[in-house]
Order: structure tokens, then C-alpha cells, then sequence
């Protein structure tokens, strides 16, 4: 568990956070600019200083009231927005600087971060000959090999185009899969978080107004990611085989089998499927005669109005949690009620992975 | 053309100002470091302290210095009291003189270029486990490395180039504190322009070299910075 209890006054803002999250896994910080993200993981890092607080990660306190451990004594990994190399250090050097100041640390785990993260051909090479994408993977090699008992990453694709960002998110993948450090992630973006985030942690004004299971959260009505066109459910399925006759492949979950276009993922590869609230729409009796390839039997567990002319409305698939939106005017002519079976018709999914 | 009170002017002059830089780049870093980190309320005061030498006249730096250190004074009464002797009219006393007039030839550009270091690679060095002092070391130096360059240099030239405060304390003992800028002021006096001409040109020439080479390395550090960018 990662303990959490801080207030931060800053020019007239207040961070006033407390709180508990898992300590393995991705931990997305999602939340507008200016709701104190940053701030917040700053003070994890203990580049700012909470006046009373307290802050256990694991087995070690790093704050408890006055007494505050300083930044360089906590075991951390952070990544920067920007990569901050060492502009006097080449690739090499920078990541010296941070093997010279470790203790313990063993050769097969720098070998493991220099794999993980292909630096081996960026090594000799001065840091103004790097891409952004190739100083942000030094950047998060450098973090991994300060042997950090949590790696918090400030918003580390935001500088980057999309291109650069499709290049980093595997390495971050990678990372989450062979490496059991706790992330905490940072990030205003929708798509990052919707792709990366195991748990949820919402920020607003300095709040933290939610957090749980990432699929909890966007799917919960009181939660504000469940509304507006953004509104998406997370999937975590698994590929079961390809269909090669129609190019589709079928993709596993808890409660069916989705078909998607195929993209070549072997089979038993996890992924994780999203779809947007706006692409699922409800039928009473199970449609025949459709183009809609993924249909599922589901109940109605609640419903609430989506501005004007809208209702959003939470399923259940077995265990697996879907939202749905469609016009009131719908709901009404199918007498839409809590407890109702229905069929969800599912129009397109994207494939996270 | 030049005679032996010349070389030995020229001598002189190279150690004091060899000295000098060197107490100055020791003093006047930590005191650049602490006034870029600094949030202290009074800061412009001690900045305020330090920049004086360069609008007051040498001579009046000069004439307190002598106050001070002079066997009268409180200092030069101290020293005497330990049972050393009164340091105006040394070599010592020159170089406390130097030391306070170049000062803000040196704390300025180090502070400027601890300034523009800025915080961020300094918080990066703290996350990868380095102390307060190793930071410092580690990140802030070499990323000042062109302040360093140039507050060297600057400290070094003005020092060579003093006179008013050397003409109070100094005393113009041939060997110990007799200096360059005097001696060409004893030549003019003696109407000798011969070696007057001489020693000036060296001097001017000398200046400008040193300045050329500050403004070069300068501008390469700031090539340097906007490709990284």
C-alpha cells in the first residue's frame, strides 16, 4: 500500500490529499491542468514539503509530521515532463551518474533496464543527437536504475508527438509487465490514461475527488468520466484465436467473446479492449438480422439522464461492466428499467495494447 | 627599454592577480551559490554590498581599507596584538584590497550563470539520490562551467587593471607592492613615454585578448544550450 496524507499551500492553491492505492500496477493521477498533479507528485518525491503529513510507500515512512526524509534519501524514480538530461553528461554519463549513487545495485538489473528500454545503441551518443522519444526512454532508464521502491511519472509523453508517443508506450508496457515497481502516472490525457491505468486516482482543485479499479471509475454514473462523449468501458480480455477466412480475431472477457478486426497478436496475448459509451447501443429481443458482429446478453443496473436528450446507462455482462449511450427517446419507446435484460449490440471496439 | 622596477612591476602585478582570482573564485562562489538559491527578504541589500566597488571610487575603497588595516586600525590593531604587524603597505594588504574591488566582477557572472542553471536539473539530481553538496558538485559547477570561465578572467583583468586602491594601501614598494598601472603612472610623471607607451599598450593589448577569449567562450556555451533546447 502507498499511504498518502498531505496539504500543500502554493501561491494560493491548496493541495489537500489523503489517500491509499495499491502498490503494484499502474496508478494513473488523471485531472484537468492546474488540479495539482504535479504538485502531488512533487511532494511524493518530496520536492515540496507538506507542513504536517504523512507518506508510507511499502514498508517505509518518508514522512510522518515533522519528520521529513529529503528527496535524495527516498527511494524514488522520476520521470521529468521534459527528459531533464544532464546537458554536461552524454547518454552514457547520465546514466552513470545515477549507477555511482545507487547501493546494491546488481548488475543483472541494469542489464534488465539497458534491455527493457534498447539503450545499448543510444550509450556513446551525446544527449543533443537524441529524439524526444529517445531522451525520454534515457530519462526512464535513468529513474528505473535508482532501484526505485515507486517510479512517478510526470506527464512523460506530453512533449512528444503521436508518433514519439506510440514509440514510448510499449517500453512503459514492457516495464509494467516485467518489472514490479508501482507507477504512478500523471497525465491530462484520456487516451494515455484509458490505455495504461490499472487504478484511478481523480484530481480536481487540488481534491482528490475518486479513486479505484480503473473500469470502476469510468463506468460508476457518480463519477464525472462515466458522462460527456469521452465516456468509455474498459475491457481486459485475452486473444483466444484468428478467423483467418474474415481477417478478425476472437478476443476473450469475462462475460463472452468480442471479434475484432484481426491485428496479428498471437494468440494468449492480453489486451485490453475500449468502447466508447456512444457505440453501444440496446435492443429487448437479440437482433438476427444485423451487421453487428458483438451482441451480448446484459442487465440494466441503472440509468441517468445525459444532458437534454440523452440517457447513460450502466450494464452488467456477467462481471463485466459496460456503459451505454443512447437517446432518452429510446429508452422511453423500450421502457428502460433498472433490472431489465437486455442485449447490448456493440458497433466497433479499439484494441489497447 | 625596460627597466628592472618594470619587470618587476609586471611580476608583481601577474602574482597579485594570480592570487587574488583565486581567493576570489573561493570566496565569491559559495556567495553567488547562496544568492541564486536564496528566497531571503534582504537579499537585494547584500547584492547591493557586493556591487559597490564598481561606482565607488577606488580611492575611497582605498582610504577605508587603509583605516582598517593600517597599525590604528581596527584590524591592523588586532593583528598587532596577536603579534604579527599591520598589513597596508604589503603584499597582503594589496591582495584584501583586489579581492573586495573585483569582487562583483566575479560574484555577478557566477550568479548569473547559477541562475540560469535554474532548478529543474538540480531537483532531477536529487531524485537520483545525490546530496545537497554532491548536487552542487555534480550538476551545478559543470552546467556554470562558462560562468566560471568568465568571473576567472574578469577578476584576473581587473585586478591587473586597479589603481586607486592600490595607490592608498599598496605603498609602491618596488617587489612587494609596486604594480603595473603605478608604474606607468611614474613613467608618465618622469616624462619617460618611451616606456610608458610600452607598458600600456602590453597592458591594453593584454585586456583585450582576455576579453575576446571571455566573449568566445561565452558564446559557444550559449550554441551549446540553444541546440540541446
Amino acid at each position: 500500500m502507498i499511504e498518502c496524507k498531505i496539504k500543500i499551500h502554493l501561491d494560493g492553491f491548496i493541495l489537500d490529499a489523503n489517500f491509499s492505492i495499491p502498490d503494484r500496477g499502474i496508478t494513473v493521477v488523471f485531472g484537468a491542468s492546474g488540479s495539482g498533479k504535479t504538485t502531488l507528485l512533487r511532494a511524493i518525491a518530496g520536492l515540496e514539503k507538506s507542513d504536517d503529513g504523512y507518506l508510507k510507500v511499502g514498508e517505509s515512512v518518508w514522512q510522518n509530521g515533522n519528520n521529513f526524509l529529503a528527496t535524495h534519501k527516498r527511494q524514488i524514480g522520476y520521470v521529468f515532463q521534459d527528459a531533464t538530461l544532464f546537458e554536461h553528461l552524454d547518454v552514457e554519463g547520465n546514466l552513470g551518474y545515477v549507477i555511482k549513487r545507487t547501493t546494491g545495485l546488481k548488475v543483472d538489473f541494469i542489464e534488465s533496464v539497458f534491455n527493457l528500454l534498447e539503450i545499448k545503441a543510444l550509450r556513446n551518443r551525446a544527449t543533443s543527437q537524441l529524439s524526444g522519444g529517445e531522451r525520454q526512454r534515457v530519462a526512464i532508464a535513468r529513474a528505473l536504475l535508482a532501484h526505485p521502491k515507486i517510479l512517478l511519472l510526470d506527464e512523460p509523453l506530453s512533449a512528444l508527438d503521436l508518433k514519439r508517443k506510440n514509440e514510448i508506450l510499449p517500453y512503459l508496457d514492457s516495464i509494467h509487465n516485467d518489472l514490479e515497481i508501482p507507477i504512478l502516472y500523471v497525465t491530462h490525457s484520456h487516451d494515455e490514461m484509458s490505455r495504461l491505468a490499472d487504478y484511478l486516482l481523480l484530481i480536481e482543485d487540488g481534491n482528490i475527488i475518486g479513486k479505484g479499479p480503473v473500469n470502476d471509475m469510468l463506468t460508476r454514473l457518480d463519477m464525472p468520466l462515466s458522462h460527456g462523449g469521452d465516456a468509455v468501458s474498459i475491457i481486459e480480455a485475452k486473444v483466444m484465436g484468428h478467423d483467418t477466412e474474415f481477417n478478425l480475431m476472437h478476443l476473450e472477457f469475462s462475460g463472452g467473446q468480442f471479434v475484432a478486426p484481426d491485428n496479428d497478436l498471437p494468440v494468449q496475448t492480453k489486451v485490453r479492449i475500449r468502447v466508447a459509451a456512444r457505440d453501444v447501443s440496446l435492443t429487448k429481443s437479440k437482433q438476427i438480422d444485423t451487421s453487428i458482429l458483438n451482441i451480448f446478453p446484459a442487465i440494466v443496473q441503472e440509468i441517468v439522464t445525459e444532458g437534454e436528450a440523452q440517457v447513460m446507462v450502466r450494464l452488467k455482462i456477467k462481471e463485466t461492466i459496460l456503459l451505454a449511450c443512447i437517446t432518452r427517446k429510446s429508452s422511453s419507446k423500450l421502457g428502460l428499467e433498472q433490472g431489465n435484460k437486455v442485449f447490448v449490440q456493440v458497433k466497433s471496439v479499439a484494441i489497447l495494447s | 627599454m625596460l627597466n628592472e622596477l618594470d619587470f618587476s612591476a609586471i611580476i608583481v602585478t601577474i602574482k597579485l592577480a594570480l592570487v587574488s582570482t583565486v581567493i576570489l573564485i573561493l570566496i565569491g562562489t559559495p556567495i553567488a551559490w547562496w544568492l541564486s538559491q536564496t528566497k531571503f527578504k534582504f537579499k537585494a541589500v547584500f547584492e547591493a554590498i557586493i556591487a559597490l566597488p564598481l561606482i565607488l571610487p577606488p580611492t575611497v575603497l582605498g582610504f577605508y581599507l587603509l583605516i582598517t588595516l593600517g597599525s590604528n586600525g581596527p584590524i591592523g590593531r588586532l593583528l598587532e596584538s596577536l603579534g604579527g604587524s599591520s598589513i597596508a603597505f604589503t603584499f597582503s594588504g594589496l591582495v584584501i584590497g583586489s579581492v573586495i574591488y573585483s569582487m562583483p566582477f566575479v560574484v555577478q557572472p557566477l550568479q548569473n550563470s547559477f541562475n540560469s542553471v535554474g532548478r529543474a536539473p538540480l531537483e532531477v539530481a536529487a531524485t537520483l539520490g545525490a546530496s545537497k553538496i554532491d548536487r552542487f558538485f555534480s550538476v551545478a559547477v559543470p552546467l556554470a562551467r562558462s560562468g566560471f570561465i568568465t568571473a576567472a578572467v574578469l577578476g584576473f583583468a581587473h585586478t591587473v587593471g586597479e589603481f586607486g586602491v592600490v595607490l592608498m594601501i599598496g605603498g609602491n614598494i618596488p617587489g612587494e607592492t609596486g604594480v603595473l598601472s603605478i608604474a606607468i603612472y611614474d613613467h608618465v610623471e618622469a616624462m619617460e613615454y618611451g616606456q610608458a607607451h610600452l607598458l600600456a599598450g602590453g597592458l591594453l593589448a593584454t585586456s583585450f585578448l582576455m576579453l575576446i577569449f571571455v566573449y568566445i567562450i561565452n558564446h559557444h556555451f550559449s550554441i551549446m544550450r540553444s541546440k540541446d533546447k
